[in-house]
């Protein structure tokens, strides 16, 4: 992009989106905007990632308190960056939102905004004898891990929180998520998880080594058809399919497409060779594994808290993708 | 050898299913020892195994082939001792390679006619015929010559029945079929082979036509019928010729019945699976990765209000905290800030501007046109940063093309998009989160969903290096713009001509600018590259889409419009630029039938020389910059032009130089004297003028003057401009003589 730098010569005073005239060298938007141009569309993740490894950061977590977040539904949402948001606030925030949420729902409802910004809603017991704590009626957080490529190109006005997780009725999401678009003009998108990196994900998954398995490695295809749609489950012995991944594998550390698409082509095979049904030609809507589940509609639930951080940068990177 | 290679080779041979098998028996054989039927796959590409030098097999596969063939071609030599041992080597390696990849043409005519010659035993014979796979396409003389070798008697019933059979399966990739269809009446005469009957009315099945339907014929089906009782096949057979002449048959055939066939092609039923795949050639695979119907989740409306544009809203945040006065809105640097709602003029935004409060959500601005301004006066990066991130989501979300079964928001988002459209107006600048959707989205347009919007949004892309623009998004545009209709090619070009001057727009303030310590010069001739090669791309796009629409003249109005922008790029927007039309472009304009096209063309090519004029004189007065000269090459390639045009229009003397047509050629279409045929008073689009002229009886001199009030304004600004007229004017001498 061509850049000129005259400003007080300029004979307009200014352009819309032109910020480039203004500033020397590259703005966040300029950036922005190059990365744009430079990807092509479709080139949209990269050919070989890291298998989740327990990092040190996993370990520094204490377990007690990322406890919360394992063995629960999580819905996905994707977040551009939000505007003016202060980690200092957190107090005043969860008393406007507090406001924000009885005004929209006149109800009792307490709102605590946890350190690590987290935000449950309790219910107000109605009877006031009794002093026990309120249940969680809806649980929601922000992530972001390993987001560096986002963070790059934005100001410090802003801050980069992509992913969103979650949990509860959607009714309380939409105000809560109404609520933060006011507040930090940000703009949240359901996250989907398209069968390209259901695969991915099943196959990261399935190379990660545990010391046990708990839940079979179950896959779900669905066959669009009318009047109902037709769904194909497919169950492997955790074991079984680790072996058929370290039969594929070969990079060490890394997962690279090519085994991605060739441990698929083996379950597919191996499917129609005693099924007669090419599952290629039928979409893959959910991925189970001992690590965590996850549905195209973009829901997941995350079982294994060694590999929770793995996990999370996936879905953070996706998030990312989504909001570029 | 590394595995990865080994995948893509089995990836690159073919989607087959012999590919993607290839790939499953490469793994661990996990699982797959059990089960029998497979062992022989893999047995058999246990053979292949060593793949390092894999070209180097296919070479040789090759040339075993041909040696084969070769052998089949001459019959079997009957002296040769271990004459069965040779045999059965080729028949094994025309087996491979057909069951592989398929035979080419030539292999199945020389094998075709080997197997029906009876040169070979039946057994032979019929394991030639079930390999007559097709690489791709069958010619029809084989099937011609074949079908001659069943009338000398020299092959068994067996293996006419199978050729029959094979007939059938194959029908749809025999390329052409009219010399066959000549062939019917000797089709319809082997009906009277019981044991061929059934195949043979298959094959006529799918060969009739309406004309092949005679009385003569129905009779000997009904005869058929009446001989051999209601047979599935001759009913299919009667009931289509029913289909065609109702008024001939008057039996009744069952209606219902959908299977008259046993499935006869069912022996080749894999081999035509991956004869279509191959005829197909591989889809594009990336799309796959978006097509996935993602939006499966249709975002709640609810959240975002009713309307998709935020309500504009003074930021609701420090509404809230309102008389606390906490720290908190320092951050939102608001003191004494002029509140939004009460924003009402154009005066109060100037007089406010320094203190106005911004809206909460950026996106609302599209809205109200006074923050229109504002945002466009506006230095504060972080702004602009909220609308790009507010309005790219919002399109994403929002786009129909993206939502698989959701087609209801059609009208919505249609109505979002003329919003957006409208900013870009109102600001004469488009939005960068367009031109990243734009790039995004077009691979999935269909061409038709918010067409209009869409190509708008195409036109306010923000000037960028063409190199750039052309593969993420003209690339995508070319292709759909040579698959459809002549109407979508002209609004394409239209948004393309509004494209070019929004950029000439936007490069003629940048340049007079003062040029201080600024890389501005190459930039500039950077800018000029863009311009000429977008110039350039019309131009490619134009040649070629007249071609296609058979030069209409609908067409190349929309064509002409474009190049009057491009003509006068020098003189209107002080740009050192001046591209010209391609001959593809220039030809059928001259030669148009249409008046208003060629009066067009006059004015564009007068245009041209006034700006080319004006480069000249510029170049001559002031040498300071050289780097702005236009090569010799466009001087010549006008002046080329316009001595066309001058030789066809005024001189009679048409294509004189650089075209050459053969006096044979024009002697053939009857226009030998084709030369004064041309000019302005035989010139097609013009003859209507020339007799009206005529009809009133007037001097031959005014017949210029005649054309000019006719509202020719292009024409006469040319001739004044291009042609010094002596005091007698040469049309008065030549044309009355002509006449």
């Amino acid at each position: 992009m061509d850049s000129y730098d005259a400003p007080q010569l300029t004979p307009r005073q200014s352009a819309s989106s032109r910020p480039e005239n203004y500033f020397i060298g590259a703005t966040p938007l300029q950036k922005r905007l190059e990365s744009v141009r430079k990807q092509t569309p479709f080139v949209l993740t990269p050919p070989r990632r890291k298998i989740p490894q327990c990092s040190q950061l996993q370990e520094d977590v204490d377990p007690q308190k990322v406890a919360f977040l394992l063995h629960k539904q999580w819905t996905l949402y994707s977040l551009t960056p939000l505007y003016k948001f202060s980690y200092t606030h957190l107090k005043e925030y969860s008393r406007l939102l507090s406001a924000f949420i009885v005004s929209e729902k006149q109800k009792g409802l307490a709102v605590e905004v946890g350190e690590d910004f987290n935000i449950k809603i309790l219910s107000k017991s109605q009877l006031p004898s009794e002093n026990r704590e309120g249940k969680v009626l809806w649980t929601g957080w922000f992530c972001c891990i390993f987001g560096d490529s986002l963070l790059e190109t934005v100001s410090e006005d802003f801050t980069c929180l992509p992913l969103f997780l979650a949990n509860g009725a959607e009714s309380n999401t939409a105000i809560i998520g109404t609520w933060f678009q006011k507040t930090f003009d940000c703009y949240f998108s359901p996250l989907a998880i398209n069968a390209f990196n259901l695969s991915w994900m099943a196959a990261m998954w399935t190379a990660c080594k545990m010391d046990h398995y708990m839940a079979t490695t179950e896959f779900l295809w669905s066959v669009p058809c009318s009047p109902q749609s037709l769904d194909i489950s497919y169950a492997i012995h955790p074991e079984d399919a680790k072996a058929l991944w370290d039969s594929v594998h070969k990079t060490p550390g890394e997962v690279t497409q090519e085994e991605v698409d060739l441990f698929m082509d083996c379950l597919y095979s191996h499917f129609h060779r005693h099924f007669k049904i090419h599952l290629s030609a039928t979409r893959l809507v959910r991925v189970s594994t001992s690590v965590a589940s996850a549905h195209t509609d973009g829901r997941i639930k995350i079982l294994c808290h060694k590999y929770l951080i793995g996990v999370l940068a996936y879905l953070t990177e996706l998030a990312i993708f989504q909001i570029e | 050898m590394s595995p990865q290679k080994r995948v893509k080779n089995s990836q690159a041979q073919n989607n087959t299913s012999q590919g993607s098998n290839s790939r499953q028996t490469k793994l661990s054989a996990w699982k797959v020892k059990r089960d029998p039927s497979d062992s022989k796959h893999i047995s058999k590409h246990g053979q292949n195994s060593p793949m390092e030098d894999y070209e180097h097999v296919d070479d040789q596969a090759e040339d075993a082939l041909q040696i084969a063939v070769g052998y089949f071609e001459k019959g079997p030599i009957k002296t040769s001792q271990n004459k069965d041992k040779t045999l059965e080597r080729h028949l094994k390696t025309v087996e491979d390679v057909a069951c592989k990849n398929g035979l080419a043409p030539e292999g199945i005519d020389i094998l075709l006619n080997a197997a029906l010659s009876g040169k070979f035993g039946n057994a032979v014979n019929t394991r030639l015929l079930k390999c007559m796979i097709p690489a791709t396409l069958i010619s029809e003389d084989s099937v011609v010559k074949a079908v001659s070798w069943l009338c000398v008697g020299k092959c068994s019933g067996s293996i006419k029945v199978l050729f029959y059979r094979w007939l059938v399966a194959m029908f749809d990739f025999i390329d052409h079929k009219e010399q066959i269809k000549l062939l019917y009446g000797f089709f319809f005469a082997s009906l009277e082979d019981d044991a061929l009957c059934p195949y043979v009315c298959h094959f006529l099945y799918l060969l009739t036509k309406k004309e092949n339907v005679k009385p003569f014929r129905v009779r000997k089906l009904l005869q058929l019928q009446a001989k051999m009782g209601m047979q599935p096949h001759l009913q299919a057979l009667l009931s289509l010729y029913k289909f065609f002449a109702p008024a001939l048959i008057s039996v009744s055939l069952p209606v219902k019945k959908k299977i008259y066939f046993k499935n006869s092609e069912n022996l080749w039923k894999m081999a035509l699976l991956a004869v279509r795949q191959r005829n197909q050639g591989p889809s594009p695979e990336p799309l796959k990765l978006m097509l996935d119907p993602a939006n499966v989740r249709p975002l709640k409306r609810k959240w975002n209000s009713h309307s998709v544009i935020p309500v504009l809203n003074s930021n609701s945040y420090t509404k809230q905290c309102g008389k606390k006065e906490i720290s908190l809105s320092d951050c939102l640097s608001n003191t004494g800030s002029f509140p939004l709602e009460q924003l009402q003029s154009f005066p109060q935004l100037l007089q406010n501007i320094h203190c106005l409060e911004l809206p909460s959500q950026m996106g609302s601005v599209l809205n109200n046109s006074l923050l229109l301004h504002y945002i466009n006066c506006v230095r504060d990066e972080s702004i602009l940063l909220r609308l790009y991130y507010w309005l790219s989501q919002t399109l994403q979300e929002e786009c129909i093309w993206y939502k698989v079964n959701n087609y209801d928001h059609g009208k919505e988002f249609a109505n979002f998009l003329d919003t957006i459209i409208m900013a870009e107006c109102f600001l004469q600048e488009g939005f960068y989160s367009c031109e990243a959707f734009l790039y995004k989205s077009i691979p999935l347009w269909d061409g038709l969903c918010c067409r209009s919007q869409f190509l708008q949004l195409v036109s306010w892309i923000p000037f960028s290096s063409f190199s750039e623009v052309k593969p993420l998004l003209l690339d995508n545009l070319a292709q759909l713009f040579f698959t459809s209709t002549i109407y979508f090619k002209c609004s394409v070009l239209h948004s393309l001509k509004e494209l070019l001057q929004n950029w000439l727009l936007w490069l003629s303030m940048d340049i007079r600018r003062p040029m201080m310590n600024s890389p501005l010069e190459t930039t500039l001739d950077g800018s000029m590259n863009s311009l000429s090669k977008l110039i350039d791309y019309v131009g490619w796009l134009s040649t070629i889409a007249m071609r296609l629409e058979g030069n209409s003249t609908f067409l190349l109005h929309f064509i002409l419009d474009f190049y009057e922008k491009v003509c006068d790029i020098y003189i209107n927007y002080d740009l050192p630029l001046v591209v010209l039309f391609p001959p593809g472009v220039f030809y059928p304009a001259l030669l148009s039938l249409d008046t208003t096209i060629l009066n067009q063309l006059c004015y564009i090519m007068h245009r041209y020389r006034k700006n080319l004029s004006a480069a000249k004189k510029n170049e001559l007065q002031q040498k300071a910059k050289p780097q702005f000269s236009f090569s010799s090459k466009t001087y010549q390639e006008f002046n080329r032009y316009l001595i066309a045009m001058v030789g066809c229009l005024w001189t009679s003397r048409p294509f004189e130089k650089g075209i050459y047509i053969d006096p044979e050629i024009l002697e053939k279409a009857g226009i030998a004297e084709y030369k004064s045929s041309l000019n302005l008073v035989h010139h097609p689009s013009l003859l209507s003028y020339t007799v009206s002229f005529l009809l009133q009886g007037k001097k031959w001199n005014w017949y210029l003057n005649y054309l000019f009030s006719e509202g020719l304004q292009g024409l006469k600004l040319f001739i004044r401009s291009n042609i010094h007229r002596s005091s007698i004017p040469p049309i008065k001498e030549r044309i009355p003589q002509q006449y």
